[in-house]
């Protein structure tokens, strides 16, 4: 767990001795083996948040506690090697292979060799990059999802319990960012890391987030899990940000077969249980229905998912 | 992504052209064989020197490389101290002063040394390393600014200290603009040298001023000549070193 007390980070105009606070008495816990999103609008914090955990930015007040431990306690490098990293830029060193990337920390570590090259082969088949296809390539060889991929397995590689990241799939394009999304989830599924991910997209932070942090201007503004950020905004600035189509992005980031149930769905309009529930709603409204039929991947009827059944995201 | 990755490996570069001029070099350091080429501009005879071409040719490279490995003793670490973060404005007195020196005219610089260091070879050394320092200095500055930032970024956030940051990713990333700036400043330092022999230190200069002063053109011709080929063989062989470090 990561565990922020008080935290605060000014800045003093050299011209005008004015302070200015980046973040402001923020006091905040992130779950073990959650993905917490640090959301909000730019220049709210969020980075400045982020870098402090790892200690690229020191706190001019408060406290941090990374598993227990007060973060200022320790030295800055043996803290950040305990921690994953992964950037919006990437950042993979681009004179290294993929492998030598991925086997940053372990090196910085002293870790033997020989487990390290297991580890990388290990790693880049759960990111979903064919071990002996890619650990020689340099990363000017890969797409940018490929690259963020390699990042990925690189922020994994000393097996941290903690995982910071700013913005990771910001700087891909749409079709590979959903596809690197998912593969995401699908890993954090299984490694349950705690995680803290800045992002500035709604969706993003719906779709990933266990638990939702919105800073405002520096200063926490609501912090709970995506359903209470959508369905109880405990201020006006909640519900602007999120917007007043904050249930439709939130069932975007749903898939219609997690919210179906058995039923028989015979002679209603059918949709593929992959599909996401804003799409199956859009199906509804269309076919002026008030439930649609699921299939599954072999084109059976799986379930049943009503209007009613969509409050349940 | 097969045809992405043969796009970026550059085809290998041939290496032959690179060996055309030290060959040349080679061949006229065969004894007598310059000398006699030149007799026709030397009122038909042979012009000898008491030194040996090839003596010369090599104390002249040796005085030319102890400049360059003493340049780049100073040259790389004061590059390295001056982009440190928050050392902005004494990079910017160490790009100003390096400018300057090279503003200064060699023989000026050479002149000046002489009192304080004496004839020969002291006086030389310390004009080629004033002049050679210059393209170092700038371009190891620019290589190293160069380095990507969120690169390093993410090399201090991985845990690296700032001495591995350095050494794993700030120098192997600006190695071919630090090359770039040897090459032009070993280049320049094979010419500058050629004023030495007139302070005394044994070089290819040494035809060129005795071939001055007994108005012998065949002389000043080899040596010219020589000093010619030895620039454009180290031109190549640096320029090819810059390319292998490329390919990587």
């Amino acid at each position: 767990m990561i565990e922020l007390r008080n935290l605060e980070k000014r800045y003093d105009n050299p011209l005008t001795g004015l302070p200015f606070y980046a973040v402001k008495d923020l006091s905040l816990a992130f779950p073990s083996g959650e993905i917490t999103a640090l959301l909000g609008p730019s220049g709210c914090g969020k980075t400045t948040t982020l870098r402090m955990i790892n200690r690229l930015i020191e706190p001019t007040a408060g406290q941090i506690l990374v598993e227990g431990e007060n973060a200022q306690s320790l030295k800055p490098e043996a803290l950040r090697r305990r921690i994953g990293y992964v950037i919006q830029q990437i950042g993979l060193f681009p004179h290294l292979t993929v492998a030598q990337n991925v086997a940053t920390v372990p090196d910085l570590l002293g870790q033997p060799k020989a487990r390290t090259r297991e580890r990388v082969r290990e790693l880049l088949g759960l990111v979903g990059l064919e071990p002996g296809q890619f650990e020689t390539k340099r990363p000017s060889e890969l797409s940018g999802g490929q690259q963020q991929r390699v990042g990925v397995a690189r922020a994994l590689a000393a097996d941290p319990p903690v995982l910071l990241m700013d913005e990771p799939f910001g700087a891909l394009d749409p079709l590979a960012r959903d596809k690197l999304q998912e593969a995401f989830r699908e890993i954090q599924h299984n490694l349950k890391k705690t995680i803290v991910m800045v992002t500035h997209d709604i969706d993003e932070a719906l779709k990933l987030g266990d638990k939702v942090a919105l800073l405002n201007a520096g200063e926490l503004a609501q912090f709970g899990t995506p359903d209470d950020l959508v369905r109880r905004p405990v201020s006006e600035f909640v519900r602007q940000f999120l917007g007043e189509d904050a249930l439709l992005r939130q069932l975007a980031g749903v898939r219609a077969g997690a919210l179906a149930r058995a039923g028989d769905g015979s002679g209603l309009p059918q949709v593929s249980a992959s599909l996401n529930a804003r799409s199956a709603l859009s199906v509804m409204l269309r076919e002026r229905a008030e439930a649609v039929a699921v299939t599954g991947e072999d084109g059976q009827i799986s379930g049943v998912l009503s209007f009613h059944d969509l409050e349940r995201t | 992504m097969t045809l992405l990755a043969s796009d970026t490996r550059r085809p290998r570069r041939s290496i032959w052209p690179a060996l055309i001029w030290p060959a040349l070099l080679l061949i006229c350091l065969i004894p007598g064989l310059l000398n006699r080429a030149v007799s026709s501009l030397s009122a038909g005879q042979v012009p000898t020197l008491d030194t040996p071409l090839w003596k010369l040719t090599l104390s002249h490279l040796g005085l030319v490389l102890l400049a360059e490995v003493v340049v780049l003793l100073i040259g790389v670490p004061l590059a390295v101290a001056v982009t440190r973060p928050g050392r902005e404005s004494l990079m910017r007195l160490a790009e100003a002063v390096a400018g300057l020196g090279q503003t200064v005219p060699t023989l000026a610089i050479l002149a000046l040394a002489v009192p304080a260091l004496g004839f020969g070879v002291r006086p030389t050394l310390l004009g080629l390393l004033l002049y050679g320092l210059v393209p170092v200095v700038s371009n190891g500055i620019a290589g190293l600014l160069a380095v990507d930032k969120p690169t390093l970024d993410a090399a201090r956030g991985m845990g690296m200290t700032d001495g591995q940051r350095l050494r794993r990713i700030e120098l192997p990333l600006s190695l071919p603009v630090l090359l770039a700036g040897v090459r032009t400043s070993t280049v320049y330092n094979v010419g500058t040298a050629t004023i030495g022999a007139a302070l005394g230190a044994s070089g290819l200069g040494t035809p060129i001023i005795e071939g001055l002063s007994q108005q012998n053109t065949g002389l000043v011709v080899i040596g010219a000549l020589l000093a010619a080929l030895l620039a454009l063989s180290l031109d190549g062989l640096l320029g090819l070193a810059a390319a292998e470090e490329g390919q990587r």
